[in-house]
């Protein structure tokens, strides 16, 4: 026991003070990209030959965050700097829509309605489903468990009941076999329920768009509330789209 | 460095198992000419492979490779054995019949299993008097499914059940309670203990495969690197050393290196995580939140490596895409000093607590005998005293110079895969300051030129979760016409099956974490 309290004095406080402090990402992390169509050189194919998801297209130059895994190879190759990445974590969107960057200004995350938000503002109950994730997005959301992300003291857990939950977080492209499985549980939430896809492969299928057993999430089923992109996103880029979300941050 | 990578530098014929007239010796990472793989019948190709088998050889693949590829023969069966003390790898084809049967090897050679249900699951082949020929992925009580070429669904096969007074069926999944991959677990219990559990996995199948041999280049390594998400640079390594065999090309040793160093960071932070997970399941807080902490210090190292916490993005065929410069070469040393320093402390404390010993302890016991029967590998093979290890005994890359010391523990139980995974955690943080030290910079990455036509190769990986295989072949033009992966996960789910006999069933977790194997990685 007193080995116990001895190495907790050692640990020290380890939990970040985000989301009051603003966090610095290192100089090497890919996160919010920049277009700045004005720059490409007239004929130039290469940022959009480099993707591997097909995440760039042209004429006019964008990106598709929910195609993108954030591997910088289209910036690699772009001698114009017309793409490059910055390192703004903050990449969540409400809509599809909103993932496609066609500029150098972020898009954030608009919270709520009042409706649901003042239900889930201080106690946002997460059920997660992995269908089909490759367990780089599990281990990144099962993360914000830790003592450095905490997300419990902003009122956010896992739950392991449906029926406990207020959101169905789904991580992978959905395939054959889970299909199922992650509709039955959607069906198991009560009202009002939200669903927040996380991950390339959630969004569009990302590296398995078009693979023989990815079916994508049915989103005429189950809308989505919240996109939150990347191969897996950064914790902090999770915290930030459901703090977003809830309007706990402005 | 010279090319090595060429067809004629095929290993001479030693005195080991694998030196016989029908199997084609060859290494690891070393592409060899279709026309020189001896096709043999398949009673021929089924007793060799046995006999092999039956001397020290283990079977680390087993495919079937369409006729197509196969001048002058039909479809045939590939096996890739591994002599782990001579070092070499070893080929032999098998021509199917027409009826597509033939007799299992699983009869025989228990560790075959998977591989068989696979094929049959696969391709419609069929070991005959396979003991459990049911499909590993397809499931019949789903609507039919693509991993079968033939677009058929699967066959009914029931569940094991065990029938009689007292017993009871425990049945788990696919959607687990906590942030974890799918799977479903059929558990036979009396009162609290298991008599036989069942693993049914098969959800997490997107058709990785069918997506490496369709894909582009820049995407195909994508895939590699997301068949197991955790084993990024593992199941990324060994696309890339596949690739620059067939193309006959030789990254830099500085390239090569980092790409130690890399796999160095995926296994020291998949093993504290594993470490704190198996604390939190016996309720030692302590542990759970401070190995969970540090778990994120290596994460963090590989995000400065490379800008992605997993790896992702970090490998190019030919070598690498981001190296150390000299200030973060003394940042990394700084902090893996550090990292490793706040791990002994952790890892003494969890150690010394008795109720960890009580808990970890004799649960969940994988005899060697076993462990050898079942053919498990990696950390779970060697915490049953099985003494293999992909980068001692077959190395390629890094590991040809610099060499890591096996760590082994005999007793087999929970408590024998936390302490190897504590040991490999420390051995291979050393490993790392080491390489950084002396690290000479260098190109990051070589031209591989496309790969020969009607080449094979085989590429061995130790990942943190053991023995990563991948193996290639191309077709007449160059194209990639057979891709197969085999995650070391593959062997060792049925280890976890077996782990649990006789246990409780709230030891399934403890169990469970002391494994964790990857959904993703078997289902492919």
């Amino acid at each position: 026991m007193l080995n116990v309290l001895l190495n907790r004095l050692k640990q020290g406080h380890r939990t970040s003070g985000y989301p009051k402090h603003a966090i610095t990402m290192p100089e090497c992390y890919r996160g919010r990209p920049t277009v700045e169509a004005s720059k490409c050189r007239a004929g130039c194919n290469a940022c959009v030959l480099a993707c591997p998801t097909s995440a760039v297209t042209k004429n006019p130059l964008k990106i598709d965050l929910g195609q993108c895994l954030f591997c910088g190879r289209c910036a690699e190759a772009c001698q114009e700097r017309a793409v490059s990445f910055t390192r703004d974590h903050r990449l969540s969107a409400n809509t599809r829509e909103a993932l496609v960057v066609t500029g150098v200004e972020p898009t954030l995350t608009a919270p709520l309605p009042r409706k649901p938000r003042g239900l889930f503002r201080h106690s946002f109950k997460l059920r997660q489903v992995s269908a089909g994730g490759c367990n780089a997005c599990e281990a990144d959301l099962s993360v914000l468990q830790i003592v450095t992300f905490d997300m419990f003291r902003f009122g956010l857990s896992w739950v392991a009941s449906p029926r406990h939950a207020d959101a169905v977080v789904v991580t992978g492209p959905v395939t054959t076999n889970m299909a199922m499985a992650l509709e039955e549980t959607y069906k198991a939430v009560p009202a009002p329920k939200l669903v927040i896809a996380v991950g390339a492969c959630a969004i569009s299928g990302g590296p398995y768009k078009g693979a023989p057993d990815s079916r994508g999430i049915p989103t005429e089923k189950m809308p989505i509330d919240l996109f939150i992109p990347g191969c897996p996103p950064h914790p902090y880029t999770m915290l930030d789209g459901i703090l977003r979300l809830l309007g706990r941050i402005k | 460095m010279a090319v090595t990578n060429n067809s004629a530098a095929c290993a001479p014929a030693q005195a080991n198992n694998l030196a016989h007239k029908h199997i084609l010796e060859t290494s690891n990472g070393l592409a060899v000419p279709m026309s020189k793989l001896p096709v043999v019948s398949i009673d021929l190709f089924r007793s060799t492979v046995l006999a092999a088998c039956k001397s020290g050889a283990r079977l680390t693949s087993l495919l079937s490779l369409p006729a197509e590829s196969v001048q002058c023969h039909g479809e045939t069966l590939l096996a890739v054995l591994a002599d782990d003390k001579g070092g070499t790898l070893g080929l032999i084809g098998g021509e199917l019949p027409a009826s597509r049967e033939y007799q299992s090897l699983t009869q025989e050679y228990t560790a075959a299993q998977a591989f068989e249900r696979e094929l049959y699951e696969l391709h419609g082949i069929v070991p005959l008097d396979h003991p459990w020929c049911k499909p590993l992925r397809r499931h019949s009580d789903l609507e039919r499914t693509s991993n079968s070429r033939d677009g058929r669904a699967a066959p009914e096969h029931p569940f094991y059940r065990i029938e009689g007074d007292g017993i009871h069926e425990v049945a788990v999944g696919p959607v687990h309670a906590g942030v974890i991959e799918p799977g479903h677990f059929r558990f036979q219990c009396f009162g609290e203990t298991v008599l036989s559990l069942e693993i049914q996995l098969g959800y997490q199948h997107r058709g990785a495969e069918a997506l490496l041999l369709s894909s582009t280049p820049a995407r195909r390594l994508v895939v590699a690197e997301t068949i197991a998400g955790e084993t990024a640079i593992g199941h990324g390594l060994a696309h890339c050393i596949a690739l620059e065999g067939l193309g006959g090309a030789e990254p830099s040793l500085y390239a090569e290196t980092l790409r130690g160093v890399a796999l160095g960071l995926e296994r020291c932070a998949n093993h504290i995580g594993d470490l704190g997970a198996l604390c939190n399941d016996v309720g030692f807080l302590p542990g759970g939140s401070w190995f969970g902490r540090l778990r994120g210090e290596y994460l963090n190292l590989s995000l400065d490596l490379c800008g992605n916490r997993f790896g992702h993005g970090f490998l190019k065929v030919g070598g690498i895409r981001f190296g150390l410069s000299a200030a973060q070469r003394k940042d990394f040393l700084v902090r893996l000093a550090k990292a490793a320093k706040d791990v002994k402390s952790i890892a003494e404390l969890t150690f010394d607590t008795p109720s960890i010993g009580a808990r970890f302890e004799r649960t969940g016991i994988v005899s060697r005998e076993l462990a050898e029967e079942l053919g498990l590998v990696g950390p779970a093979a060697r915490a049953s005293g099985c003494d293999r290890d992909v980068r001692r005994d077959h190395p390629c890359g890094l590991y040809r110079f610099a060499h890591i010391p096996v760590a082994t523990i005999e007793s087999g139980d929970v408590m024998a895969r936390a302490l190897v995974r504590w040991l490999e955690t420390e051995r291979s943080s050393r490993f790392m300051c080491e390489q950084i030290e002396q690290l000479q910079e260098d190109k990051l990455a070589v031209e591989v030129p496309s790969p020969r036509p009607s080449h094979l190769v085989v590429s061995l990986v130790e990942a943190w979760r053991g023995e990563v295989v991948h193996v290639a072949a191309t077709d007449a033009t160059g194209k990639l016409a057979v891709y197969k992966v085999t995650d070391p996960s593959l062997h060792n789910w049925f280890g976890l099956a077996m782990s649990l006999r006789g246990n409780q069933i709230s030891d399934f977790p403890l169990c469970n974490k002391s494994f964790n194997l990857s959904y993703a990685g078997h289902d492919l």
